[in-house]
């Protein structure tokens, strides 16, 4: 299992390697001198000369780039235009929130999606299923932002329930999570509703049926088990989905996190910042990636097979 | 004409039906919205600002006075023009490499598919945003952010679809026969191709409303004062508490299109009956 | 008094009526082929004795099936669950395809024994190692860790065999049991089959296709032929004495050795399809004898020698 791992690990290099030259390109192919778009407005032509040897803006690209990515692994990601502050401090002050969201979203968007999902299909046909159908529709087809929007009038403003905005208190998290998590929601019951079904169908199952094992426990221990296959395939495809889906409703509820902090810099054209916060976002898509590659074979035994 | 027969059927299932309706009205409203619209876009009229919905302004006025139902109208020849020009270059493009990529194999394939695998797993929202980092804001920005995002996916349909084709014996016959590669590609292999690529262009044309009114509402699409739906939902979050309905109407215009376009692409699907050809991707 | 008495069972799924008047005994101790080309509704009766007919869609809209003294239509889904795995075990057509891909192989054998017989978890694993011993697997704890992909397909019909045995069963139906592997193996696999019903006094139903396979190990047979039974009786007297066409054409097909080459003929025609079966007896649009009474008069499945058959042209 550790050199699965491993293997997947030294995978994710090459990808790294391409996302960080994109994101290191941004400065360079934005109109004008890229040390225009890196240090302060107002600064000295003695500071900027200081900056472009920093960063060694007189070299061919390619070591610009190597330069870069060092001093962005050493946790060195430049500074703020705006905020003049270091970007790792203002990473490090979002990360926190990103990943409390990104996380209580995917939990809940599992867990709720799985079993409305598995009811869906258990009770085929059903106000359950209906309900869930319905569900399904309008949380891949209601835009993030404006089920977050809708959910901050009724809950916050009209019934004040929970805060409007911010990060104050965990009860802030509760209209984020639900906003993020109708969308995954939707995707993992679609994703249960059908492997259940068709996992239903198999030779295995009517086996199991003719061994005399009660239903419940098939469709518990064998068909939601196998059904689990796909969703954490698609989980692991698009765990970016659900993160992304945090850019947007960080954005919607002004949480701090990495896709405030992403929009807002992109608004004011702040690029080191813009650089920083999507090289974090793309670590996590990739890390995300990473754990569902794990998680699934841990869970079939023929992956861990096909990966020796 | 044959090829419309699926649309027809499509259009006789009852919720293809109704979701073809809200389309043809749709469409209607972005071609014809100087002809609808009570009032222009543009015409600001403070003292009526944040106007409740009611009989002069139908889905009430914005923080400007400006009529909400005009500009939703107006919204829609925003919306359907960036998603569907988007959608169509992403189309074009992901369909060519797609051919090129599973007809020639080799090492051209092995780059494509490198770079579709590294995009997939992104989330086209993050794509759009690291584009729009470097093209800068704006509505013709959006549209080149959205085509890029979704070229993925229909590069990677397209060449699934040509790797299953390009094994059939009529093209190892047509190929025996001497014809060139452009020849096979264009006049054999895309036309066999075509149908599941261009339904699940009309589906990703429903996501990329979605994803324009997104970038929109981040005031990085659309800019004032060009009606856009999401545009116009970033400026009523600072009227939330008083004007609620600059909010509501522009979302429930998207997630009726959106709906709409979902339905009736599920309801082509049945009747072209191409679902599994669809799942390769 | 029979083990299982299906009597004159029809059996309906949607508007197509599949088995019609199906009926036959097993006793305790005794190897009954079920025999006839697919589609004459072979698995259907399977499927009819393990009460899982309704899984399918299906339903028994006349006669009654009676197991151990006890009818079993209209039998609770729960009291069902009880007999099958129990007490009528299955062992299925592909075995490539009936164990659960990404649960160990042990597991799914202990399961029966947990299950049925209330045993605990080592228990369970002792016996199905035994189990798996008996069926001369080699290396029974490592296959009773390992996982069904790792395995052939003869070894894992022989598991499927191992978990039709684990909670010690009075019946076992075996639909098809060696159609999905090698050549080589189906001799094999049948013969253990024998050797363990033999050994334990089980009765067991045989479905096949293969007149050889019935030669090989059945007491009885009966042949069955679009949803009805054309005849039945015991393995010598059938090849003996066929009392009814089809049946002789099925033998007539087995290959024997030193036979001249392209000689051996199938049955000409085809199984007619339930959608339109032809009206009276179902075989006569391929039977050489068949007249103007086949074609219009269902014929009775009737007392022929030692025997049943349904045929208006065999002699009693």
């Amino acid at each position: 299992m550790f050199s699965f791992f491993l293997k997947r690990l030294l995978l994710l290099i090459p990808v790294f390697l391409a996302v960080s030259m994109v994101i290191f390109m941004i400065v360079h192919l934005v109109p004008g001198d890229p040390i225009d778009n890196l240090v302060q407005i107002n600064s000295t032509p003695e500071q900027k000369a200081a900056l472009a040897a920093k960063y060694g803006l007189d070299k061919p690209l390619y070591q610009q780039y190597a330069i870069w990515l060092g001093k962005a692994l050493s946790g060195d990601l430049g500074d703020a235009i705006i905020l003049r502050r270091p970007v790792a401090d203002l990473i490090a002050l979002n990360l926190p929130h990103s990943l409390a969201l990104g996380t209580l979203a995917l939990a809940f968007s599992t867990l709720v999606g799985i079993a409305a999902g598995a009811l869906a299909a258990v009770y085929k046909d059903s106000l359950v299923d209906r309900t869930t159908m319905t569900m399904i529709l309008l949380g891949s087809t209601v835009p993030g932002f404006w089920l977050g929007l809708l959910l901050i009038m009724l809950f916050a403003v009209q019934l004040g329930w929970f805060p409007v905005s911010g990060a104050r208190s965990w009860d802030a998290l509760v209209l984020p999570v639900l906003t993020i998590g109708l969308g995954g929601v939707a995707l993992v019951a679609r994703v249960t509703r059908v492997a259940m079904m068709e996992t239903a169908r198999k030779d295995f199952v009517m086996m199991l049926h003719a061994k005399g094992v009660p239903s419940w426990q098939i469709e518990l221990r064998h068909v939601l088990r196998h059904a689990l296959l796909p969703v954490v395939t698609i989980l692991s495809l698009r765990i970016g989905w659900i993160l992304g889906g945090a850019v947007t409703v960080e954005f919607v509820f002004a949480r701090p996190g990495l896709g405030s902090l992403l929009i807002t810099s992109l608004n004011q054209r702040d690029y080191p910042v813009v650089q920083g916060s999507l090289l974090m976002l793309a670590i996590a898509v990739m890390l995300g990636t990473l754990l569902g590659d794990i998680v699934q074979a841990a869970m079939d035994p023929r992956v861990r097979e096909r990966i020796k | 004409m044959a090829a419309l027969d699926p649309i027809k059927t499509a259009i006789r299932s009852p919720r293809g039906g109704a979701s073809a309706a809200v389309l043809v009205l749709v469409v209607a409203c972005a071609v014809f919205a100087p002809l609808l619209a009570p009032y222009a876009y543009d015409i600001q009229n403070l003292p009526a600002a944040n106007t409740e919905p009611g009989g002069t302004h139908w889905m009430g006025t914005d923080e400007f006075g400006r009529d909400l139902f005009s500009r939703i109208i107006y919204g829609a020849r925003t919306s359907l023009t960036v998603a569907v020009s988007a959608i169509s270059i992403s189309v074009a493009a992901g369909l060519t490499l797609g051919a090129m990529a599973g007809y020639f194999g080799g090492a051209f394939d092995r780059a494509v598919t490198a770079v579709v695998d590294l995009t997939w797993s992104f989330p086209e929202i993050l794509i759009a945003l690291i584009l729009i980092a470097i093209i800068g804001p704006g509505l013709q920005s959006t549209m080149v952010a959205i085509s890029i995002a979704y070229l993925a996916q229909f590069t990677r349909l397209t060449r699934a679809q040509i790797m299953a084709l390009k094994n059939e014996t009529y093209v190892e016959a047509t190929t025996n026969l001497g014809a060139g590669h452009f020849h096979i590609i264009f006049r054999h292999l895309l036309p066999n191709a075509l149908t599941p690529v261009i339904v699940a262009g009309m589906l990703a044309t429903g996501d990329a409303i979605i994803l324009e009114a997104t970038l929109g509402f981040f005031g990085l699409g659309a800019q004032p004062p060009t009606p856009s739906w999401g545009a116009m939902m970033s400026s009523g979050t600072a009227q939330i508490f008083i004007a609620p309905w600059i909010i509501i109407f522009p979302g429930l215009a998207i997630a009726m299109t959106v709906i709409a376009i979902n339905l009736f692409g599920d309801a082509l699907i049945e009747a072209l009956d191409i679902r599994n050809r669809l799942r390769s991707s | 008094m029979a083990l299982l008495s299906v009597q004159d069972i029809s059996v309906t799924i949607g508007k197509l009526d599949l088995l019609d008047g199906v009926a036959f005994d097993i006793d305790s101790g005794e190897i009954l082929g079920l025999v006839g080309e697919s589609g004459s509704g072979k698995s259907l009766t399977a499927m009819c004795v393990m009460g899982l007919l309704p899984r399918i869609g299906g339903t028994i809209t006349e006669g009654s099936i009676v197991f151990d003294g006890r009818e079993m239509i209209g039998l609770p889904e729960a009291e069902l669950r009880r007999l099958r795995g129990k007490r009528i075990a299955l062992i299925s057509q592909n075995p490539m395809t009936s164990l659960d891909p990404i649960i160990r192989i042990g597991a799914q054998i202990d399961q029966v024994s947990t299950l049925h017989l209330g045993l605990s978890a080592a228990a369970a694993r002792d016996r199905s190692l035994e189990l798996i011993a008996q069926l001369r697997i080699p290396e029974p704890a490592a296959i009773h860790g390992a996982y069904p992909h790792q395995l052939s397909g003869g070894m894992k019909q022989r598991i499927v065999i191992a978990m039709a045995l684990a909670a010690d069963p009075d019946l076992i139906v075996a639909d098809e049991p060696t159609t999905a592997l090698d050549v080589t193996i189906q001799a094999q696999i049948i013969q253990i089959m024998v050797e363990l019903v033999r050994d334990r006094g089980l009765a067991l139903m045989l479905i096949t296709h293969d007149m050889g396979v019935v030669a090989q190990a059945c007491d009885r047979v009966v042949v069955l032929y679009a949803g009805r039974v054309a005849e039945t009786n015991t393995v010598e007297a059938i090849f003996a004495e066929p009392r009814h066409p089809y049946t002789r054409e099925l033998i007539r097909c087995i290959p024997r050795l030193g036979q001249a080459p392209g000689s051996l003929k199938g049955i000409p025609g085809a199984v007619p399809s339930v959608i339109d079966y032809p009206a009276g007896c179902r075989f006569n649009p391929r039977c050489a004898v068949a007249d103007d009474l086949c074609r219009d008069t269902v014929p009775a499945l009737e007392r022929k020698a030692s025997g049943l058959a349904a045929c208006h042209f065999s002699e009693g």
